[in-house]
């Protein structure tokens, strides 16, 4: 292909680089407005509760409150992000399902009153027994979440592919392995916060979300309003990894506060408010079984999952079927089979984080895929390259793949970790690891049923043609998309990025985008704002055909120059063109619209996990184990990704760092802790262990050369992808440094120091039964490329 | 001590002045208000981020007498009459920092809320250590966590502030 672009695939600096590193830029939580008032929601004590009564008669005389809510004075109606299960309230009416729920809300002069009002409203609970474990959750006689879900069953999948106990008889060896997956938070930085007002029947919410047209839609339904009466703007977004994509009661409560008021209401969470908010990773158990040839090719595959969804769905009936539904995607199988139970507990609803539902699986399956490979004696980079998909494929589930180089990123990675060498000679206590990974560029369904466009633009361009604006419903969440989307708008424009201007993700000013979430917004937003900046170039080129005297289609537009292709020399500047558009033809404006095609399968939760495009990435990770404490010192980290055509390097470079670094995060420290009341025990960054500048490893990120056929230019998404192999690349080169296999996450020092003491404990009681079929004998779940693991002692 | 005026509820108010970024401000705080709020609610200053309020984010650094904080830590009475540099008193009649342009061109800013408080660590490092190794610049910001962009381009962007050159290699 091509590649004489003049504005895509260079790393431009971020258009809003300037207003973030001042401290100008403003994000929800910084805007005040005349006669705002702060909300804060009262939310529950206890995990499983029926609530006897609530009297708000104290609050309400307390000096500087302004007004006190509860279910009475709220829509009934239950919302939910999932409509398939739309189960939660603005507030709790009967009974409280987790230490977090929202029961009531306030509004006051000031901060420091709403806490003191919150402490004056009574609630009366009668205190019910807790389901607090999911692997116990469908258990007989476990007490009820929700009345209408019989053994707390949330979502129930089962499918099959092929036929997969023919391939297992037919393979030449079966494995069955189980993992279990922890609960994690996305933890942006920034906490949520809506400042909500009213200008007559007209409500506008101010959110930090990753969707304001998902928010309008919800708004305007929860309240009963038509989409036109509810506005919603995101100001600057200080991240989201899936957090922020839906409702969290705060912008309903502080709707309602607003309008009993009649004054703006700023409503916010702590930082650990919004631990009990969560919707953060599933914490999953994971059984898979794989059949394969004596080559390691892989001939069938089952996975048997079960999900802790806490108390309500939130997004969770797509991260199960997501769970399953990627599996295959990376790897050719023809025969599969998932079966998934997704159960209510009374815990912190979890919903999507970055990859949503893949990570743990991908770390469930590159660890079983590594044991398979030691079974079998095959290394476990040559087992993956056996099995990597090729392109223009279709899995099992029916996902269309055009694109795919994993075969290449896995060669590539091979070469850059200096894989051979370092496999066969790493010492004791060190490993490396391989995992490969695979996501959806955008999702191929919406959220809600809908035949709207998944993305729309439109671009004006200044009188005087010295700028541009590009007006877009995509959301920079700090990934970028402000930046790349103007790259993509002035390369369609034949116009300079240095003079783009941006009005993003406000929805009365700006057309429909779903939003920042399955990484879709370079391809679908980018495909919008592509067919827009080239609806402007047309009408340029004609009335440039015009003042030149010559054929539009003998005229191009490149950086802000319009020249003749068959005579050098005549040229005229974009500026003077679009000057003259506008006083000939009025404003000069360009549209675009971006709806995928028809996606999938027929079968049951077959619109989950497609998307026009696949990323694909492999990513090898070397580990030193101290033996002695378990601790584990990442070494090095290297990723290879196929993701199509880059439009800015450095910043798809970041985004690899940064899901590297929740995906490290995760797989070693990261877990949401609860106590035997269901109370989270770590609701602060410092005990959630985030990862600090010290923690990190170094790491060395490369692309392959890629073009996706059905994107603008050629591009597929990063962003979640990169995180997709991190857990199970850790899980394996932990595995090759130790010789034994921690089977769950976090693979803390802890449980690493643990599998260490068991298997020396192991050995040396071998070694006193048999002291000469120890010799003889290979380690059980050792690698057969690694040096045997001794006990030094 | 700071003037302390008493209200018809008996709640104690204290009259400090806090020298931010050059110029004097006289408030009045309640004893527990911490510095952080004080800036962003009553100066406007709201550069300075909130995201934890228990120390752990660094997202509200200031530099206190030249030193990086966490003003969420800070009482303001505390600083009464000290010197405080927030992030809108980094650049100069409108001209970026070396480090924050740095940041910039090394894409080392992604959604941004723990920028000023980086900003301001690496400030405070480059100005007591103008050429730190790689391990002094990561302790330096180890206090701010950055939960998008695996703090690769931020070391970078520190590095190579020190070093002279803004912009990166591949640029």
């Amino acid at each position: 292909m091509s590649d004489n672009h003049s504005v895509i695939g260079r790393s431009v600096p971020r258009i809003d680089g300037p207003e973030k590193v001042s401290g100008a830029a403003k994000y929800t939580g910084d805007l005040k407005f005349p006669n705002m008032l702060y909300g804060k929601i009262l939310t529950s004590p206890h995990a499983h509760a029926r609530i006897l009564s609530i009297d708000t008669s104290e609050a309400e005389r307390l000096p500087g409150v302004k007004a006190v809510i509860t279910h009475k004075d709220v829509p009934t109606l239950k919302y939910g992000l999932s409509p398939a299960r739309w189960d939660e309230s603005i507030f709790c009416s009967d009974k409280v399902r987790f230490v977090g729920d929202k029961v009531a809300a306030v509004a006051c002069l000031d901060e420091d009153t709403c806490y003191k009002a919150l402490k004056l409203i009574k609630v009366e609970y009668e205190v019910l027994p807790a389901v607090l474990d999911f692997l116990h959750a469908m258990d007989e006689g476990q007490p009820q979440v929700h009345e209408e879900y019989a053994r707390n069953i949330n979502t129930e999948i089962h499918q099959e592919f092929g036929d997969v106990e023919k391939a297992l008889a037919e393979a030449h060896h079966v494995r069955t392995d189980t993992f279990v997956g922890q609960r994690t938070y996305q933890s942006p930085i920034e906490p949520h916060s809506a400042i909500s007002m009213w200008d007559g029947g007209k409500l506008t919410i101010y959110s930090s979300t990753q969707s304001p047209h998902y928010f309008q839609h919800y708004i305007a339904r929860e309240f009963d309003m038509p989409m036109g009466d509810v506005r919603i703007i995101k100001p600057y977004l200080g991240g989201g990894f899936g957090g922020k994509l839906e409702p969290t009661g705060l912008e309903f409560a502080g709707a309602v506060l607003a309008k009993l008021t009649g004054r703006p209401v700023r409503t916010f969470y702590d930082r650990a408010e919004m631990f009990a908010h969560n919707r953060g990773r599933h914490a999953q158990y994971m059984e898979i079984t794989t059949g394969v040839d004596k080559n390691g090719k892989i001939l069938a595959a089952k996975a048997n999952f079960l999900m802790d969804g806490g108390a309500y769905t939130s997004l969770g009936i797509a991260s199960a079927y997501y769970a399953g539904a990627l599996l295959p995607l990376t790897y050719e199988f023809d025969n599969y089979q998932f079966d998934m139970f997704r159960v209510y507990t009374n815990l912190p609803a979890c919903g999507a984080q970055r990859g949503h539902g893949a990570p743990q699986p991908k770390y469930a399956f590159e660890s079983h895929l590594d044991n398979v490979a030691a079974d079998l004696g095959i290394d476990p980079m040559d087992i993956r390259i056996i099995n990597a998909r090729r392109p223009n494929t279709v899995t099992p589930n029916d996902f269309r793949v055009n694109s795919c180089k994993i075969k290449e990123c896995l060669e590539r990675v091979r070469v850059m970790s200096d894989w051979d060498e370092k496999k066969k000679n790493l010492p004791l206590g060190r490993g490396i690891g391989v995992a490969t990974g695979s996501f959806v560029t955008g999702a191929g369904y919406p959220i809600y049923r809908t035949d709207l466009p998944h993305a729309a633009a439109f671009i004006k361009v200044c009188e005087d043609g010295t700028a541009a604006t590009l007006y877009t419903g995509s959301v920079d969440i700090g990934q970028g998309s402000d930046t790349v989307l103007c790259q993509m708008a002035a390369e369609a424009m034949g116009y300079r990025y240095e003079q783009m201007k941006i009005v993003a993700a406000d929805t009365e000013i700006t057309p429909l985008d779903f939003g920042a979430y399955a990484s879709r917004q370079t391809y679908m937003s980018g495909a919008a704002v592509k067919q827009a900046g080239e609806e402007v170039k047309r009408q340029v080129l004609e009335m440039a055909s015009v003042m030149l005297g010559l054929p539009a289609e003998d005229l191009d537009c490149a950086d802000g120059q319009i020249f003749s292709k068959s005579r050098p020399g005549k040229s005229l500047s974009f500026e003077e063109v679009a000057r003259k558009h506008f006083v000939l033809r009025g404003p000069l404006l360009g549209r675009g619209s971006y709806t995928p095609p028809k996606l999938g399968g027929n079968f049951k939760g077959a619109a989950v996990g497609t998307s026009p495009a696949y990323s694909f990435g492999a990513q090898v990770g070397e580990v030193a184990i101290d033996e002695e404490t378990g601790e584990i010192t990442v070494v090095g980290i290297w990723d290879v990704h196929d993701c199509g055509k880059v439009i800015n390097p450095r910043l798809l470079h970041g985004q690899v760092h940064g899901a590297l670094y929740m995906g490290m995060g995760e797989a070693v420290w990261e877990e949401v802790l609860f106590d035997d009341k269901g109370r989270i025990k770590n609701a602060e960054l410092a005990n959630y262990r985030l990862l600090t500048a010290v923690d990190m490893p170094p790491i060395t990120s490369e692309v392959v050369d890629s073009y996706e056929p059905s994107g603008p230019w050629g591009v597929k998404e990063v962003g979640e992808g990169a995180t997709n192999p991190t857990l199970g690349m850790f899980s394996n080169a932990i595995f090759d440094a130790m010789g034994v296999r921690v089977n769950s996450l976090p693979l803390s020092y802890e449980k690493v120091w643990r599998a260490l003491k068991e298997k020396r404990e192991r050995e040396e009681d071998e070694a006193r039964r048999k002291p000469e079929a120890r010799r003889a004998e290979a380690p059980l779940e050792t690698d057969g490329a690694m040096p045997v693991y001794a006990n030094p002692s | 001590m700071a003037q302390a005026i008493t209200d018809k509820d008996g709640v104690k108010r204290y009259l400090i002045t806090l020298n931010v970024n050059g110029d004097a401000h006289t408030v009045l705080v309640k004893g527990n208000a911490i510095l952080t709020n004080v800036l962003r609610d009553q100066l406007d200053l709201t550069g300075t981020k909130k995201g934890c309020e228990l120390g752990d984010c660094g997202s509200c650094t200031v530099l206190l007498d030249g030193k990086p904080v966490d003003s969420c830590l800070v009482l303001a009475v505390e600083a009464d009459g000290r010197q405080i540099t927030t992030i809108e008193g980094v650049a100069a009649n409108g001209r970026l920092d070396e480090i924050q342009q740095s940041m910039i061109n090394h894409a080392a800013v992604q959604c941004g809320y723990c920028t000023p408080g980086m900003v301001l660590s690496a400030k405070a490092l480059l100005t007591r250590n103008p050429n730190p190794s790689e391990q002094e610049v990561r302790e330096a910001i180890s206090g701010n966590l950055c939960r998008c962009t695996g703090y690769v381009h931020i070391v970078e962007a520190v590095m190579a502030t020190a070093q002279g050159r803004v912009t990166p290699d591949d640029h």
